[in-house]
């Protein structure tokens, strides 16, 4: 029949001999994606520290922190936290973790490692572009950092950085000048990194495929990663043009998002007639697009991991492919509901809240659908497997708390409360954590040819499973006890019997953060001296399997590969192993094979 | 340092000469002057990466002309000015750059058809292209001058700010077409150039040509 597969790119690029183009400036995708992740790891070691920063002012307000004052002598003179301080901290906290964690490891990281190479392919089709990707947002993660030690130190906006806060300059308070210039330099720039990323993505999956690689015999990992980077292509560019002409309103006068007749700390603002909404639209046209691009590699990832280690292929992979892709098209018309109480039209709020509520159905039948798929399988159980179910976990967890805020009539009432904490903390932050955490145990032998201790990994999925769930569940009692969110002090009166909770919410914190430390020294310790890592570890049948570990330059070793199903031939009656390789021509009867 | 290994072009027989692929579905050129015949019928990734790229720069003029249109609503100060009228003469220099372009993409196919060696194709009508394309720009230069002279400048009111930005990022858009038609011509004089890359390197042109008429339009209407 019509094959619908492609051939490999034509054009070859030879292996790299000195040391700068083998690990700096690398062609390879496979050292791309891995920078990325290191990256990604360095960040959130940041982004995890600055939160124990915050957690610990909190619960102990005039706190003297050690060391603190040589961040930031105005910040924190004495180590003792201002209240501005706590709020530039704050934002550098969900910025880092947003930007340089949740978008870069899961789908920067896994996804230029693993995509050419699931595809069949040698490479991604534009290397120098994939490489300038890599360092435009290494770039863009510097100017972050700078941020930190310039001025009067980082912005205070928050990372969703609403005007009139965000735009009217160092008037609004510390770090709102040039921190929050640095701010808005860095994430255009990480935009362009991401687009160019978006970029070799599509590309690679449309183009690349090997011979007999069809569309619906692609593993679910790449679905999961060309989903994402369509998303990325357009909501990217939608934030780039809105940081612009943030930076314009700073140092060029203009007025695109300040309004008339501000006025600050006793002074006129000097800009006028701008549009405050318009900044919340066009962040938030990004925004929920955003938070999908953060969970939906980990829905492939997991996905793809479960069906390895139940020794057999979901429902229906056709229709969890079908609800990503939903949940990516919807993701465009649900923004609003992040602006219920903001003050725009409210017949709007309705127009947002129904698809909001939509928005839960192919949610729910993809968590269905693994549900279901794992009812009656006898699982294996290892970090990676772990790690997966309890991305499921999470995913409900922090999931249903979304049908509350989805209601404007309920989100008038929690919006800016830690209600609202809780519901993206469990169902994006954590969920999409242990979405990395699930690819790192589960790839980790691919990656680096030396395989990741199980036992510390289960200790590490065991504390930072029940740490986070009790960190982040009373964050939902706080928020309908009436806690709002984003402040640095709780000196209001009905505030004062919520402390207690703060306090034990920050000591779970910090012991769930040092739990993370034994993953990180298990990384470490492992990349060095793990035990070798066979071919294919895990028995699993997708293309990455099929080549050493790690990969050779070309990934196949000069080989063309060519594929004859699905990826999930796993407990096939009548195979020879209880798995056939996508690779392998044995004949197999299975009703689920895509003709 | 350039790593990518580029086969020389291959003319083989041509494989249903109207079911011909691989340049998009045009058939500007003759069959056989294709200077690659794609193997399967599977599109170049060039061709596929040239449309991802713009439609992500379609979404950013999307979100500047959103931008627009609510600022202009969200305040009486929006002042209306009249467009120098070197945009219209700059247009047409443009549009022109485009006709050129597709005149050098039938020369390049012309040669092919008659002897194998790239070189011997001029690239002429890229170099003009290339021309007309720096004259824009310095034509959309005078345009802000003219302004400036008028006191309108890119703080002065909000409809004078989105004609400079919006300007401006076209014209940072276009800079992009023109190292790309350099690029061509430099493949083109190694005899090392790809159907693909100047397929696509000429959709990106006609793009910004597209994608100028409509900023025009906005700008005529709005401004």
């Amino acid at each position: 029949m019509h094959d619908m597969s492609t051939h490999p790119a034509q054009h070859h690029h030879t292996a790299p001999t000195s040391f700068i183009r083998k690990h700096v400036f690398s062609l390879d995708h496979k050292v791309i994606g891995k920078q990325y992740y290191g990256l990604a790891l360095i960040a959130v070691y940041i982004g995890m520290a600055l939160s124990w920063l915050m957690r610990l002012h909190l619960g102990w307000t005039n706190l003297a922190i050690p060391g603190l004052q040589w961040l930031s002598k105005t910040g924190a003179p004495g180590g003792v936290m201002t209240p501005e301080y706590y709020l530039q901290l704050m934002t550098m906290h969900g910025t880092i973790m947003v930007f340089f964690v949740l978008t870069t490891a899961p789908f920067a990281g896994f996804g230029n490692f693993f995509l050419p190479i699931q595809v069949g392919a040698e490479d991604m089709p534009f290397p120098r572009f994939n490489m300038m990707s890599f360092w435009i947002t290494f770039v863009a993660f510097i100017i972050l950092m700078t941020a930190f030690f310039v001025g009067d130190g980082p912005p205070l906006s928050g990372w969703t950085a609403y005007v009139p806060l965000s735009a009217i300059g160092a008037a609004a308070g510390p770090g709102q000048g040039l921190g929050q210039i640095l701010w808005a330099a860095s994430i255009a720039t990480f935009c362009i990194g991401q687009l160019l990323g978006s970029l070799n993505f599509i590309t690679t999956t449309l183009d690349l495929r090997t011979r007999g690689m069809t569309l619906m015999r692609m593993p679910l990992t790449v679905w999961a990663w060309f989903i994402t980077s369509c998303m990325g292509l357009t909501a990217f560019a939608v934030l780039l043009p809105a940081c612009i002409l943030l930076i314009l309103d700073h140092v060029a006068g203009t007025s695109f998002f300040i309004a008339s007749g501000l006025v600050v700390n006793g002074a006129l603002v000097p800009h006028s007639g701008g549009s405050t909404l318009l900044w919340q639209h066009l962040f938030w046209f990004f925004g929920h697009p955003e938070v999908y691009i953060a969970i939906v590699p980990g829905v492939g990832i997991v996905s793809h991991v479960l069906i390895t280690n139940m020794r057999r292929p979901l429902l229906s992979s056709k229709v969890l492919i079908g609800c990503m892709a939903t949940l990516a098209f919807l993701s465009y018309v649900v923004y609003g509901h992040h602006m219920f109480v903001s003050g725009m039209n409210p017949f709007s709020g309705l127009v947002f809240s129904f698809p909001t509520l939509i928005i839960t159905i192919p949610a729910t039948i993809i968590v269905l659908i693994w549900i279901g798929s794992l009812y009656g399988s006898k699982i294996r159980i290892n970090s990676a497997s772990l790690f997966a179910l309890g991305f499921i976990s999470m995913f409900v967890s922090g999931g249903v708390s979304g049908f509350f805020l989805a209601q404007p009539s309920l989100d008038i009432y929690l919006h800016g409360t830690y209600f609202v904490v809780g519901h993206f903390h469990m169902v994006m932050a954590v969920a999409a954590l242990f979405g990395i955490f699930t690819g790192t145990y589960f790839w980790f032998g691919k990656m680096f040819g030396r395989m990741m201790n199980e036992t510390l990994g289960k200790i590490h999925f065991w504390l930072t499973f029940v740490g986070t769930y009790a960190i982040f569940m009373p964050f939902h009692y706080l928020g309908f006890a009436g806690n709002v969110r984003r402040y640095q002090a709780f000196v209001d009166d009905y505030l004062q019997p919520l402390i207690p909770v703060h306090r034990y919410i920050t000591v779970a914190a910090l012991v769930t953060g040092a739990a993370q430390l034994i993953f990180l020294y298990n990384l470490i310790h492992s990349r060095f001296w793990g035990p070798i890592a066979p071919e294919n570890p895990w028995e699993a049948t997708s293309l990455e399997w099929i080549t050493t570990s790690p990969p050779p330059f070309d990934n196949f070793g000069g080989k063309h590969i060519e594929v004859f199903h699905d990826p999930y031939q796993y407990g096939i009656e009548g195979s020879t192993n209880d798995y056939v390789m996508q690779n392998s021509p044995e004949q197999i009867h299975t009703e689920r094979d895509e003709k | 340092m350039a790593t990518t290994v580029h086969e020389p072009p291959k003319i083989g027989p041509v494989r249903g000469a109207k079911t011909a692929r691989g340049n998009g579905g045009w058939n500007l050129v003759p069959a056989d002057g294709d200077l690659r015949v794609g193997e399967r019928g599977s599109p170049p990734p060039a061709s596929v990466g040239v449309w991802v790229g713009m439609a992500a720069i379609t979404m950013s003029f999307a979100a500047f002309t959103s931008a627009l249109i609510v600022r202009e609503g969200a305040s009486s100060d929006w002042q209306h000015f009249s467009l120098p009228s070197i945009l219209y003469i700059n247009t047409v220099l443009l549009l022109i750059s485009s006709f050129t372009l597709e005149l050098g993409r039938r020369s390049v196919a012309r040669v092919m058809s008659r002897s194998q060696d790239q070189a011997k194709a001029p690239p002429l009508w890229f170099y003009v292209t290339l021309a007309l394309g720096v004259l824009f720009v310095a034509g959309q230069y005078v345009a802000w001058l003219k302004l400036k002279s008028e006191g309108l400048y890119l703080a002065t009111n909000p409809s004078s700010s989105f004609f400079y930005v919006l300007t401006a990022a076209h014209a940072l858009h276009v800079c992009g077409g023109l190292g790309g038609l350099v690029r061509v011509i430099r493949k083109l004089r190694r005899s090392d150039l790809r159907r693909s890359t100047l397929d696509a390197t000429s959709y990106y042109w006609h793009f910004m040509d597209v994608l100028w008429l409509y900023l025009l339009m906005l700008l005529w209407s709005k401004m």
